[in-house]
C-alpha cells in the first residue's frame, strides 16, 4: 500500500522530529532526576523561549541559530530564579506541592502569552527555511538535518557535563542522596536551581532549533510537554541516554502513525505507548534511572 | 494459633530471612528477639502479608494463609504495629483508631464508640480530640498500639513498641500489654528492651542473620552460647564463662 | 453525630435557591448555572483527590464522557435526555472504573498517577476528535426544544435548580460518605497505604470505589454542561480545561472538605470575573489569575479559603474552638 521510499521518508522524518522531540525531554529528565519532581511547566518554557526567538529574529533581525548563545544564557538564568525563588520555596518540600506549582506555573506563562501576544500563530521566514538535500530518492530538509545534529551535540555535551566537571558531579551526588550531599557542604537549594536552569537552557537550545521549520503561539508547548513526558517514561525516569533513543524511538512512531492512521490520530499512538510504559514498565524500557 | 513454617525471603542476592520457623500458642506472649538486621522485620511483614515469602508457609488457626493479602489477614484477626510508627497525621487520635474499629463496625457511631473505649485502655483518654501529629513519642507508640487493638485482633504482632520510650514510661506499658494478653489475646512481640523481655514474654525466639538459632524461656535463652555468640561475636561465650572461671 | 455538618450545606443550598427571586440578570444567572457546574466536576475530583489524596490531571476523561454518551444516546438515537443522563453518568461512572482498575493495580500514585490520567483523557480526546459518531471536529449541536423533559429550559432559573439540585446531591453524597466508614478508610489511605492495610483496609477496592463516585459526579456535570450549551467538541468535552478546574476549585476552596469545591469555584470564578472587569477583555487574563491563585494557595494557604477562615476564627475566638471540638 505504502511504497518504501514513503515509509523510509516517514521513518527518517520521523529521527529528525525526534531528536529535537529528545532534547525537550532532556531537561524534563533531568529535573527529574535530581529534583524528583515532574515539572509541568516544561511546555510553557519552551513556549516562551520559542516567543522568544520569534522576538529576537523579528525586532532584532537575530538568525535563531545566533541567538542560542544569548538565549541560553537568558533561560538559565531564568529558570535558575524560577526553582530558587519560586518552586522551591512554594511547595514546602512535598512532591504533589511542586507538580500543583508547576500546573500553576504553566497555566500563568500559557495565558500571560495568550494576553501577550493573542492566539495568532507566528512563524519565522529565514532563506534557509526551505532549503533541501537530495539524497538518493529522498529530500532532507536542512534546517531540521541542523536541528538533529544540534539535539545530538547538546546531548553529548550535557552528558559530558554530568560526567566531568564539578558542577556535574555536585548535581549526581544531589539526585543519588540528598541529605548526604547536604552533610559534605553541597548547597542543596543552589544544585537544584542550576539543574532547573539547565533544563530550561536546554529548551532555548530547542527553540533555537526547532523555530526556523516551525511555528510559534501560546499554545504549542501543550504539544510538545505529553510528548516530552512520553519519552522520559519510556527512557526511564532521569536517564540521559534514555532521553536521547527515547525521543528518536518517539518521532519515529509519530511519524509512522501520522503516515497510517493520518493527521488526526497520528498523536494516539503516543499516549498509548505512554500508558502502557507507565502501566506496565514504570521503570521504562531503556534500563535503569541515572 | 500461628505456625511459620521454613519461612526464606531473598531480596536479589541477599537472603534476609532462610528458612526460618516459630510456633505461638494461643493466650501466650512470644517475644522475637535478635541482633540488628537479622530479619525480624522482615518476619513480621511476612506473618502480617506485607511480603510474600520466597519459600514457606504461615498457618494460622490451623489453615494455610499464605497466599492472602494483608487486609484479609487483618480479617482473619491479625494485627501488627509498625516498628516505625504510622500515624495518619492530619487526623485526630479518636479518627486515628476508628479506622482500626470500622473493621467490625460499620455504624461511624459504633466506631467511635469502640475507638473511645480502646483509646481509655492504652492512656490516650484524654487526647481523643489531639492531632495524631502533635503527640509525643509515647504517645504515638500508644496509638500504634490503639489502632491495632481496635481491629479486635486474635493475634498481636508488635514491632517494638517500646523503642524509644523512657524507664518510667516503659512502666507504664508493660502492664497495658499484659492486660490486653489477658483479655485473650495473643501476642508475638520483636524486642530490644531484655527487661521488658524478661517480665513479659513466656516463650522467647531467637533469630541471628535471618536464622532462628535459640528456642526457649527468656531465662534459658539468655545462658544459651548460640545466642550469646549471636549478639557479642564468635568465641564470646567460651570468653564469658573463662572469665566466670577465673573470678570464682 | 451522624447528622455533623449538614448544617452548612442546608445554608449554602438556600443561598443559592433564593437567588432567582433576588436578582433577574442573565449574566449573573448565567455565571452561577456555569459555577455550578464547575462546581459539580469539582466536586468529583475532591472525592478522589481531595478526600483520597489520588491527584487526577485527567478528570476531562469523566466529564467528556458524561457529555458525549448523553449527546450520541440524544442526537444519534433520539432517547430522552433524563434517560440519556443517567447512562451517561453510569458509562462515566464505568470510565472511571476501568481506568482506576489499570492504573492502581499497576500501584501508581503520586506525579505517575497524575500523568496516567491526564494521557487516557488525551486519548480519549484524539477518538473523539476524529470518529464520525463522535461528529469529529465538528462536534455534536443538540436540537433546541425546550421542555421540561427535554431538561432544557428558557428560564435561566429553571436551569440553575436543576444544577443546584445535582450539586445538592453532590454535597450530600459527600458529607455522607465523610461521615461514614468508606470516607474514614478513604481518607486513611490518603495519609498512609501500609498503615491502612495493617488495619483491615482494602485499599485497592477503596480506591476503586473513590474513583468510580468520583466520575459519576464529575459525568453528571458534563451532561449538565450539554444540556445548557447544546454542543459540544473534543476540544470542550475531553479538554485538559475542564480538568484544570476540577482540580482547581477544590485546592482553592479547601481540600478534601465537603464544601471546598463549591467554595472554591465561586472564589476562582469571581476573581477571574473581576480580573476581566481590572484588565478589560484579555484574552486569558481571568485563566492566568486561576493560576496565579493555585501558587498561590499552595504556598501560603494549603487548608484553602476554609483552612484561612476557620484559621481566622480560631485566632479570635481562642475559647469558641475548644468548646466546639467537644461538642
Amino acid at each position: 500500500m505504502y511504497s518504501l521510499p514513503i515509509v523510509a521518508e516517514a521513518m527518517l522524518n520521523g529521527l529528525l522530529t525526534g531528536a529535537v522531540y529528545a532534547l525537550i525531554a532532556l531537561g524534563l529528565t533531568l529535573v527529574y532526576g535530581v529534583l524528583h519532581i515532574i515539572n509541568f511547566a516544561h511546555g510553557a518554557f519552551l513556549t516562551c523561549a520559542m516567543f522568544a526567538v520569534w522576538l529576537a529574529n523579528t525586532f532584532l533581525g537575530l538568525d535563531p541559530y545566533l541567538a542560542i548563545l544569548p538565549l541560553t544564557l537568558i533561560f538559565f538564568a531564568i529558570g535558575y530564579a524560577v526553582q530558587r525563588f519560586v518552586i522551591g520555596p512554594a511547595s514546602h518540600g512535598d512532591d504533589g506541592n511542586i507538580l500543583l506549582i508547576t500546573l500553576g506555573l504553566s497555566i500563568v506563562i500559557e495565558n500571560a502569552l495568550l494576553a501577550g501576544f493573542r492566539s495568532d500563530t507566528r512563524s519565522l521566514m529565514t532563506d534557509y527555511s526551505f532549503n533541501v538535500f537530495e539524497v538518493g530518492p529522498l529530500l532532507i530538509s536542512q534546517a531540521r538535518l541542523f536541528g538533529f545534529l544540534g539535539a545530538v551535540v547538546v546531548t553529548g555535551l550535557l552528558w559530558l557535563l554530568l560526567a566531568a566537571t564539578d558542577t556535574g558531579k555536585a548535581i549526581r551526588a544531589v539526585a543519588k542522596e540528598k541529605l548526604g550531599a547536604r552533610l559534605v557542604g553541597i548547597n542543596v537549594s543552589h544544585v537544584f536551581a542550576v539543574t532547573f536552569g539547565i533544563g530550561c537552557a536546554t529548551l532555548a537550545i530547542a527553540a533555537c532549533l526547532l523555530m526556523p521549520t516551525f511555528y510559534v503561539n501560546p499554545r504549542v508547548g501543550g504539544a510538545f510537554v505529553l510528548v516530552a513526558f512520553t519519552i522520559v517514561v519510556l527512557g526511564g525516569m532521569g536517564s540521559i541516554t534514555g532521553a536521547l533513543i527515547g525521543g528518536l524511538f518517539i518521532g519515529v512512531v509519530e511519524s509512522l502513525c501520522g503516515l497510517f492512521l493520518g493527521e488526526s490520530l497520528g498523536q494516539i499512538g503516543i499516549f498509548i505507548i505512554f500508558i502502557l510504559v507507565l502501566l506496565f514498565r514504570p521503570t521504562g524500557l531503556f534500563g535503569a534511572r541515572a | 494459633m500461628l505456625e511459620v513454617k521454613d519461612i526464606t525471603m531473598r531480596f536479589g542476592g541477599l537472603t534476609a530471612v532462610g528458612g526460618a520457623s516459630l510456633k505461638v500458642d494461643k493466650g501466650r506472649i512470644v517475644g522475637l528477639i535478635g541482633p540488628n538486621g537479622a530479619g525480624k522485620t522482615t518476619l513480621f511483614a511476612i506473618i502480617a502479608g506485607f511480603l510474600d515469602p520466597t519459600a514457606g508457609r504461615v498457618i494460622f488457626e490451623g489453615s494455610d494463609i499464605t497466599p492472602l493479602p494483608a487486609h484479609e489477614r487483618a480479617k482473619l484477626g491479625i494485627a501488627r504495629t509498625f516498628q516505625i510508627v504510622q500515624p495518619f497525621a492530619g487526623l485526630d487520635v479518636r479518627e486515628n483508631i476508628a479506622v482500626g474499629a470500622y473493621l467490625r463496625h460499620a455504624r461511624a457511631a459504633e466506631a467511635h464508640a469502640k475507638a473511645e473505649a480502646v483509646a481509655r485502655r492504652v492512656g490516650l483518654g484524654g487526647d481523643l480530640d489531639k492531632q495524631a501529629s502533635s503527640l509525643t513519642v509515647a504517645g504515638r507508640k500508644r496509638l500504634e498500639l490503639a489502632r491495632a487493638l481496635a481491629t479486635e485482633p486474635k493475634l498481636l504482632l508488635l514491632d517494638e513498641v517500646l523503642a524509644g520510650l523512657n524507664p518510667s514510661e516503659i512502666r507504664d506499658i508493660v502492664p497495658v500489654i499484659r492486660a490486653i494478653r489477658d483479655e485473650g489475646v495473643t501476642i508475638l512481640m520483636i524486642e530490644h528492651v531484655m527487661q521488658a523481655v524478661m517480665n513479659l514474654c513466656d516463650e522467647v525466639y531467637v533469630l541471628a542473620q535471618g536464622k532462628m538459632i535459640a528456642q526457649g524461656t527468656p531465662r534459658e535463652v539468655c545462658v544459651d552460647p548460640h545466642v550469646v555468640e549471636a549478639y557479642l561475636g564468635k568465641g564470646a561465650a567460651d570468653r564469658l564463662r573463662a572469665e566466670e572461671a577465673s573470678h570464682a | 453525630m451522624t447528622r455533623r455538618g449538614y448544617l452548612p450545606i442546608l445554608l449554602v443550598l438556600a443561598v443559592l435557591a433564593l437567588l432567582p427571586f433576588a436578582v433577574t440578570s442573565n449574566v449573573v444567572l448565567n455565571f452561577v448555572v456555569f459555577v455550578l457546574i464547575i462546581t459539580l466536576a469539582a466536586q468529583g475530583w475532591n472525592l478522589l483527590g481531595g478526600v483520597g489524596g489520588q491527584s487526577s490531571f485527567g478528570h476531562a476523561a469523566f466529564f467528556g464522557t458524561g457529555a458525549y454518551v448523553s449527546a450520541i444516546l440524544q442526537v444519534r438515537f433520539g432517547i430522552n435526555a433524563w434517560v440519556a443522563t443517567a447512562v451517561a453518568v453510569a458509562a462515566g461512572a464505568a470510565v472511571g472504573w476501568i481506568i482506576g482498575f489499570l492504573s492502581f493495580r499497576a500501584g501508581l500514585r503520586g506525579s505517575y498517577f497524575a500523568l496516567v490520567t491526564l494521557a487516557f483523557a488525551e486519548v480519549l480526546r484524539i477518538l473523539a476528535n476524529a470518529a464520525g459518531f463522535t461528529g469529529g471536529a465538528a462536534g455534536l449541536l443538540m436540537k433546541l426544544d425546550v421542555g421540561f423533559w427535554n431538561m432544557q429550559f428558557t428560564s435561566r432559573a429553571a436551569f440553575l435548580w436543576l444544577a443546584l439540585g445535582f450539586v445538592a446531591v453532590g454535597l450530600i453524597v459527600s458529607q455522607m460518605i465523610a461521615n461514614s466508614r468508606f470516607g474514614a478508610q478513604l481518607v486513611a489511605v490518603r495519609e498512609n497505604e501500609e498503615a491502612a492495610r495493617a488495619l483491615g483496609v482494602d485499599v485497592l477496592s477503596v480506591k476503586l470505589k473513590a474513583i468510580t463516585v468520583s466520575a459519576a459526579l464529575t459525568a453528571v456535570a458534563g451532561c449538565l454542561y450539554l444540556q445548557y450549551f447544546l454542543y459540544i467538541d473534543a476540544n470542550i468535552a475531553y479538554g485538559l480545561w475542564i480538568s484544570v478546574e476540577a482540580l482547581l476549585a477544590p485546592m482553592v476552596g479547601g481540600r478534601g472538605l465537603v464544601l471546598g469545591p463549591i467554595i472554591g469555584a465561586f472564589t476562582l470564578h469571581g476573581l477571574g470575573e473581576a480580573s476581566k472587569l481590572l484588565a478589560g477583555r484579555v484574552p486569558g487574563i481571568d485563566l492566568a489569575a486561576y493560576g496565579a491563585v493555585l501558587i498561590l494557595v499552595v504556598a501560603f494557604a494549603p487548608g484553602g479559603v476554609l483552612g484561612l477562615l476557620r484559621k481566622l476564627r480560631f485566632r479570635s475566638q481562642p475559647v469558641a474552638k475548644t468548646a466546639e471540638e467537644t461538642a
